[in-house]
């Protein structure tokens, strides 16, 4: 345990008081992410319990394999970041690394997609605001579900982005060799942020692509 | 507990503030002592710009007609008043100040588990107000603190992003600092200190910590969808575009409801420590003190909608709403006894910080009682959005909150600097704030249940008498809060030296010497009594109390 | 602790609830049904999710408190208000319903 001696901080007792902490410190914040997130979510449920129809037509117009294909993107870079902890558990500094790569790949791709979308709306003039035009009986009402679905989804987006942005920090110093079996708290808390991140997708997906399908 | 009295020199002991010296060292410092002083500086500076707001339309507010200041100015400064009252000042106030100082102290610790988050909060807190001032300079907002919709969203042409911006930073500090005491509570605590054995303080920034976790979220979301309504013209919170405006009161008041509960839960754990110690006696009933604060962290989160008897939100809602503010009173009220319980025979010293004991006690009653008037769905039809309402939560935050607040300050002022403040100053700043308060805000309740309205800058003639008293309240009330600001930043330099026990109070924070050296105690203590062990205590005539 | 073969095993099931949630979004079972089943789906892949990729199985108990806390919190957000929104007209007054 020597080498994790070097990273105890001189306010806690010993090595395993500190991790606890800092393990209990990030399930702490998901919390707060799940009642920040949750309220969108609220608004979201009231307006499609009283827009049913409108909602179901508006969510025909987003992309139902592109959003599938993102599911299993998002779901895959979640495995990546589990290996890239188990890695980083057992000393693999040359898998650490390699997971986290495969992670940030995953990541990007997700974000391009996502992108992609957003541009296909831009054009389809499916933006809520001055230039929102949507041929459907409920323009107002679609114009809601657009509006939940861009900010949901725009904030979900942004944490990833931020995600990535800890991920490639921590490939940085992964590549230092930074991280050993004694010590990777760094690892093991970015991996349950983007695993918070993924599980908002998991909500969001359903909700937003697989509306109204069936009629 | 016994401790053995032992004389320090203060010019040469070193101690966290002796230990360096330099802008640096305070503004890169992570000792939490330190951070708690830099809060301390900026919320107070944030208190005096709310209440010149105040200054400004109490002045208005003594003739009927608006004569001092338009409607829209005047709109501008009670929403100014609300922010920065709400949020810049009580909810940060005792947490960052007192409970930054004393968290770690009286569990033992070193530090918080998270330093340099702390610090971080800090400087997080300094941007938010700093937006938000910057805000009001450039024009202010004019929706009230509760930024109601589609008004906020869509019709004020005021500067609405911009300070909700402020707010929301500001939402961040508080989560930070709120998890940082989770964290170190359960993580942290000395050898031997159980749950039951914690400072009851604990117990109250423990249950704050949880609000602050669980709510201040959902209210970041509300403002956040204000602002891409005002930004991008989306239809969240817009009637004529379908959308509904009760869905911004649901998600707002869902955190500010319980964000009363933040900020009055850390004054009542401030009253709990000076009512033990200025009546010698140990809590009444330590188990159901400590429950109550976790079950009006817990209750508060029921109860929100009754803010929204009258806005069209479902009359079953409301009834139900009604039911479980009336529950909520009761964790409140069995604090109330147990501490009047705990003064009953107690060896009772008049000291200042006991003053505001008991006057967070009778005014916080009285605050109480009208909140369960408040809360009956009938009777709230007729006094809501009038100064009822006002009175009824002046009487919590002021009378309750802010009064603990000031009564911890002068509690703890000797441990934090190591000086006396001056007795005789302190009681007579107290007596007159408890007078000004008084005269300011009970003439309120009367001017309320007469029908006179919150937010206008006009009221018919027959209201002006209550008002001039109203006013002529808040003046004295003013020179109340200037008073200490003078000693206590006297005392910094010429008070008297202070032991490292003044009060000879029980609490591992009394046990180091005044100021603490940086790492608060030399050794870990270990605890073995319960925490209010004051029938153990020896005289200073070498007698058992 | 979790295997590497647990892992790759907890992500097939995900990926394969995710074609089967997409597919059954396609059959109509008659409106609220579909929505539970999705949400039903949902649930089920984010504890899988959390149960073992972010290791709640082998957390402590107070790790649990805190997941769960968030849980519950969110339900008293969700359930609260939108018994507002659905008792509306149940107790004739002045209330606004949505246009």
């Amino acid at each position: 345990m020597s080498e994790a001696r070097g990273f105890l901080a001189s306010h806690f007792d010993d090595v395993a008081q500190q991790h606890e902490a800092s393990s209990l410190g990030m399930w702490a914040f998901l919390v707060t992410e799940i009642m920040l997130f949750g309220g969108m979510f609220l608004g979201y449920a009231v307006y499609r319990g009283n827009f049913s129809e409108a909602f179901s037509a508006a969510s025909d117009r987003l992309d139902i394999v592109l959003g599938t294909v993102n599911t299993a993107v998002l779901i895959a870079s979640s495995l990546t970041v589990a290996m890239a902890v188990h890695a980083a558990s057992r000393g693999r500094q040359r898998a650490l690394l390699f997971f986290l790569v495969l992670t940030l790949l995953l990541g990007m791709i997700f974000l391009g997609i996502k992108f992609t979308e957003y541009y296909h709306k831009y054009e389809e003039g499916l933006i809520p605001g001055a230039r929102f035009r949507y041929e459907g009986s409920d323009p107002g009402r679609a114009a809601i579900f657009f509006s939940f679905y861009f900010a949901m989804t725009g904030v979900h987006a942004l944490h990833m982005i931020i995600g990535l942005g800890v991920f490639l920090a921590l490939a940085w110093a992964a590549r230092k060799d930074r991280y050993s079996a004694a010590y990777y708290t760094p690892v093991e808390l970015a991996g349950l942020y983007w695993h918070f991140v993924d599980v908002i997708w998991i909500f969001l997906f359903p909700l937003f692509y697989l509306l109204g399908r069936h009629s | 507990m016994n401790t053995e009295q032992t004389e320090f020199f203060p010019e040469r002991r070193e101690h966290y503030l002796n230990v360096a010296y330099g802008v640096k060292s305070w503004l890169l410092t992570t000792d939490h002592k330190r951070i708690a002083l830099l809060y301390l500086g900026s919320i107070t500076l944030m208190f005096f710009i709310g209440g010149a707001a105040a200054v400004l339309f109490r002045l208005e507010l003594m003739t009927p007609q608006g004569d001092l200041v338009i409607s829209e100015t005047y709109n501008k400064l009670f929403s100014l008043h609300g922010v920065i009252m709400v949020f810049f000042f009580l909810i940060p106030s005792i947490p960052a100040t007192l409970g930054n100082f004393l968290v770690p102290m009286m569990i033992g610790a070193r530090d918080l588990a998270f330093p340099r988050l702390n610090l971080a909060s800090w400087y997080v807190f300094v941007i938010g107000a700093l937006l938000t001032l910057a805000a009001i300079l450039a024009g202010g907002i004019d929706t009230g603190w509760t930024f109601y919709t589609p008004y906020s969203s869509v019709y004020s042409n005021t500067y609405v992003v911009i300070t909700i911006v402020g707010i929301f930073i500001a939402g961040f500090s508080s989560i930070m600092t709120a998890l940082n005491f989770i964290v170190t509570i359960h993580t942290m605590r000395a050898p031997g200190l159980t749950w039951f054995r914690l400072p009851l303080f604990i117990w109250a920034h423990y249950a704050t910590s949880l609000i602050i976790m669980l709510g201040t979220p959902v209210v970041a979301i509300a403002l956040t969808l204000v602002i891409l309504e005002r930004v991008f013209q989306l239809g969240i919170f817009n009637p004529q575009l379908g959308g509904d405006p009760i869905l911004f009161q649901h998600l707002f008041w869902f955190y500010s409801h319980p964000a009363v509960y933040i900020m009055i839960l850390p004054s009542m754990g401030v009253i709990s420590e000076v009512i033990t110690c200025f009546s010698r006696k140990r809590i009444f009933s330590y188990s159901f003190v400590a429950f109550s604060s976790i079950a009006i962290a817990v209750l508060g989160f029921l109860v929100w909608g009754h803010h929204m008897f009258v806005s069209g939100q479902s009359v079953y809602a409301g009834m139900i709403f009604s039911f479980l503010s009336m529950l909520v009173a009761i964790p409140s009220a069995v604090k109330v006894f147990n501490w009047t319980a705990t003064l009953y025979r107690g060896s009772i010293a008049y000291d200042t910080p006991l003053l505001y004991g008991l006057g967070f006690i009778g005014l916080f009653t009285i605050g109480g009682l009208t909140g369960i008037f408040l809360a009956s769905l009938g009777l709230d039809v007729h006094v809501h959005d009038t100064y009822f309402v006002v009175a009824h939560f002046h009487y919590i935050m002021v009378g309750g909150a802010l009064m603990g607040y000031l009564g911890g300050l002068h509690y703890w002022w000797p441990k934090i600097t190591g000086r006396l403040y001056p007795e005789g100053w302190a009681k007579l700043a107290a007596l007159t704030i408890f007078l000004g308060f008084n005269l300011t805000f009970f003439p309120q309740f009367l001017l309320g249940y007469l029908g006179m309205p919150r937010r206008y800058h006009v009221y018919p003639d027959e209201f002006q008498v209550l008002n001039v008293m109203s006013s002529a309240g808040a003046s004295i009330l003013g020179i109340g809060y200037m008073i200490p600001m003078i000693y206590l930043i006297w005392s910094m330099r010429y008070g008297k030296p202070a032991s490292h026990n003044p009060w000879r109070s029980t609490g591992l924070e009394w046990q180091t010497p005044s100021p603490p050296p940086t790492h608060n105690f030399h050794q870990t203590p270990v605890v073995r009594d319960e925490v209010y062990a004051y029938h153990k205590q020896i005289s200073p005539e070498g007698k058992q109390v | 602790m979790i295997s590497v073969k647990t892992y790759v095993l907890v992500f097939f099931v995900l990926i394969g609830l995710t074609l089967a949630t997409t597919a059954i979004a396609f059959v109509d079972l008659g409106g609220v049904l579909n929505v539970v089943v999705a949400l039903t789906i949902a649930v089920a892949k984010a504890s899988l999710v959390a149960v073992f990729f972010m290791h709640l199985l082998h957390s402590s108990r107070l790790t649990w408190l805190f997941a769960g806390a968030g849980v519950f919190w969110l339900g008293i957000l969700l359930i609260l208000t939108i018994s507002d929104y659905l008792s509306r007209g149940w107790v004739s007054g002045f209330e606004m319903t949505l246009r």
